[in-house]
């Protein structure tokens, strides 16, 4: 039983008739990933390469037990299909890759859904979760995986491939690699994540990748002072980023001297993380602590 | 998107927030009719993207129209922190009794919004915190139900604004953050939000970012572009949908997703180089992006080699190959590219690199040597 998905999950994508939606759907599929339904209002009754399509979530769900949604649904509707996911009961997981969506939706979606619902949501604008050999929902590249222990943890899409790269590189698995997105109000935050590879047997070690900006960096340091046993390798980006420039992620910008890179980097090394400078030396830490 | 506070207070205009009446001017001239439409005293105020200017001079007191062009003269054109004074804002004087500070933003840590309030407005607020943080009333606010009326009653107690005017006052924060709402703010702060001797509540500032997510609900906003004036290059990669920075060294950098760009500056800065730019093609380049990536950077002469480090997901490598292949088939480019491809499709985008009829073209297997080799083609 890995984190979040396993050979269990039952996958439906929102917005599977979409060029992005049908090439990454299809792709978790052909790695071995369970996708049951796709969901396009107004597309009910087709299908996209054997996939049926439903007009609704609830209808996808009721027909073929999807328990996972992913969305690929376009910006200015991402909030609504991710409050229509986590209406039907049957979800307990909801995945959304779109990337762009207003802050205030997600502020409110975050909230609204820590009031009503059980459901996990991982992202918005992130890559979303692999355990590989076993599930992919996301659009992370399955082939730069390998199965094993390390959990792979990051607040950057790239970089978490990167991370895998590396570690793949040297022949170290990965148990499950969450991408929680890079955005100022993530469903999912380091520390969520962390406490699930503390209590997941499958998994001995943990790459956290962050990133400049916001606290969340060192939320997850004071976590890992006091709850994690296991051992964590750490990365930040952002190191020579000018101070106060905008770099792509709303959630990028520094914020007083707790948002920098520096500040993240010691936060980390005082909770007794081993924090690299270069990502291509995450696979060679990992290795040492193994 | 930062606006200038002529174009906050337009929207605060427009979702009735009293602002003194004013009007924009672009020279000393226009500053003296200006003044002269308003009549009475006014205040010259310079406009900035940028906390400060009251400091550096950019706000000057005038009783008359000549006084006004007297003091546009000065601020037009002066220094602030770095940015130039292009604009002034001439406003009627309004007669204050008080000054509040007032503030809505978004709580990262919280994940809710945060309301900050003090009666000690129009002074250095982060000084005001530091010093007396009780003078700061802060207090969240949940995104799904809003800015309740018993919440913004009691932020007006608890910062100790004037008693007799605290309904006004109350009111005040629940139609500013009314405003941050349907405007789609990421912050809106108003120093100083000031009480006139008659007891009215008047938004004197207005310092408000916009979502630029949410552009596609608020098309018009498109137009505040129109005050500013980047920098080209940045416009030109705007223009195309590039996530581009300028930056102060001499290797040009193009890479998917805003981590692994701030890393691969970071791994330049590392091999003893330094980046000319930051430049995110974003999630699912295509081949066009990427040569217009190619052609943005041909823009900026301080580039001396090109550094290309993508990491596929949703962007495939065959696609960014394609590419530079194009790029290199339309044009001459000025320095040599070092492409780094791994990821979603890198086997077939590596098969096209190998193709690529050039001695410009650089293909490296890691990010490590990849950043080495472009900063030795820099020297």
């Amino acid at each position: 039983m890995s984190i979040y998905i396993d050979a269990s999950t039952r996958l439906l994508v929102q917005g599977l008739t979409g060029a992005q939606g049908r090439f990454h759907g299809l792709r978790n599929r052909a790695s071995g990933t369970n996708l049951v339904a796709g969901v396009t209002p107004g597309k009910g009754g087709t299908d996209v390469e054997g996939v049926p399509i439903f007009d609704s979530v609830a209808q996808a769900v009721a027909a073929t037990g999807a328990n996972t949604s992913m969305v690929f649904v376009p910006p200015a509707f991402a909030a609504d299909g991710i409050l229509e996911a986590a209406a039907e009961p049957g979800i307990d997981l909801i995945v959304a890759i779109t990337e762009g969506i207003p802050a205030h939706d997600e502020a409110r979606v975050f909230n609204y859904l820590k009031q009503t619902s059980r459901v996990a949501l991982i992202g918005p604008n992130c890559p979303g979760v692999i355990s590989p050999g076993k599930c992919n929902v996301g659009i992370t590249p399955h082939e730069i995986t390998l199965p094993g222990s390390v959990g792979v943890v990051s607040r950057s899409g790239t970089l978490t491939y990167q991370a895998i790269h590396e570690l793949t590189q040297r022949g170290i698995g990965q148990s499950t690699c969450v991408g929680i997105g890079g955005d100022p109000v993530p469903g999912t935050s380091f520390v969520d994540v962390l406490q699930r590879f503390q209590a997941d047997p499958e998994t001995a070690a943990v790459v956290m990748i962050g990133e400049i900006g916001g606290s969340a960096e060192e939320e997850a340091a004071r976590f890992i002072r006091d709850h994690l046993t296991k051992p964590v390798v750490g990365y930040i980006a952002g190191v020579t980023a000018p101070a106060g420039k905008k770099m792509g992620h709303a959630g990028a910008i520094i914020s007083g001297s707790s948002g920098t890179a520096q500040a993240k980097q010691a936060a980390l090394r005082e909770a007794g993380v081993t924090v690299v400078d270069d990502p291509t030396l995450l696979g060679e830490a990992v290795a040492k602590l193994l | 998107m930062d606006l200038f506070e002529f174009q906050g207070k337009s929207l605060f205009a427009r979702a009735g927030i009293p602002v003194p009446a004013g009007r924009v001017a672009r020279t000393a001239e226009e500053a003296r009719s200006a003044a002269a439409e308003l009549g009475g005293v006014v205040v010259v105020k310079a406009q900035v993207q940028v906390g400060g200017r009251g400091k550096a001079g950019g706000i000057k007191v005038a009783k008359d129209p000549e006084e006004a062009f007297a003091h546009a003269s000065t601020i037009l054109g002066m220094d602030i922190k770095g940015h130039t004074v292009r604009l002034v804002w001439v406003e009627r004087a309004s007669d204050i009794a008080a000054e509040y500070y007032v503030s809505f933003t978004l709580d990262r840590a919280a994940r809710k919004h945060l309301a900050m309030v003090s009666a000690r407005g129009g002074m250095d607020i982060e000084a005001v915190a530091r010093e007396t943080p009780d003078a700061l009333a802060r207090m969240h606010i949940d995104p799904v139900i809003g800015l309740t009326a018993w919440q913004a009653s009691e932020l007006v107690y608890r910062a100790g604004l004037d008693r007799p005017t605290a309904r006004k006052s109350a009111a005040m924060l629940q139609a500013l953050y009314r405003a941050v709402v349907d405007l789609d703010c990421d912050l809106v702060e108003v120093n100083p939000l000031i009480k006139t001797s008659s007891g009215d509540i008047v938004a004197l500032d207005a310092k408000v970012t916009l979502d630029g997510n949410a552009f596609f609900r608020h098309p018009e906003f498109e137009s505040f572009r129109e005050a500013f004036t980047p920098d080209p290059i940045e416009e030109m990669a705007r223009q195309r949908d590039l996530n581009f920075i300028k930056l102060e060294g001499s290797v040009g950098i193009i890479g998917n997703g805003a981590g692994l760009v701030m890393s691969t500056l970071d791994v330049v800065s590392l091999v003893g180089g330094r980046a000319a730019n930051f430049l995110d093609v974003g999630g699912g380049a295509g081949a066009e992006t990427i040569s217009n990536a190619l052609d943005v950077l041909t823009h900026d002469p301080s580039v001396r080699s090109v550094l290309i480090n993508i990491f596929g997901g949703i962007t495939r490598c065959d696609l960014v190959a394609q590419g530079i292949a194009e790029a290199i088939a339309q044009r001459t480019l000025p320095w040599p590219i070092v492409v780094r491809l791994d990821g979603t499709n890198a086997t077939e985008g590596r098969a096209i690199l190998a193709g690529i009829q050039s001695d410009r073209v650089h293909p490296s297997a890691t990010m490590r040597a990849a950043a080495e080799r472009a900063v030795e083609l820099a020297r």
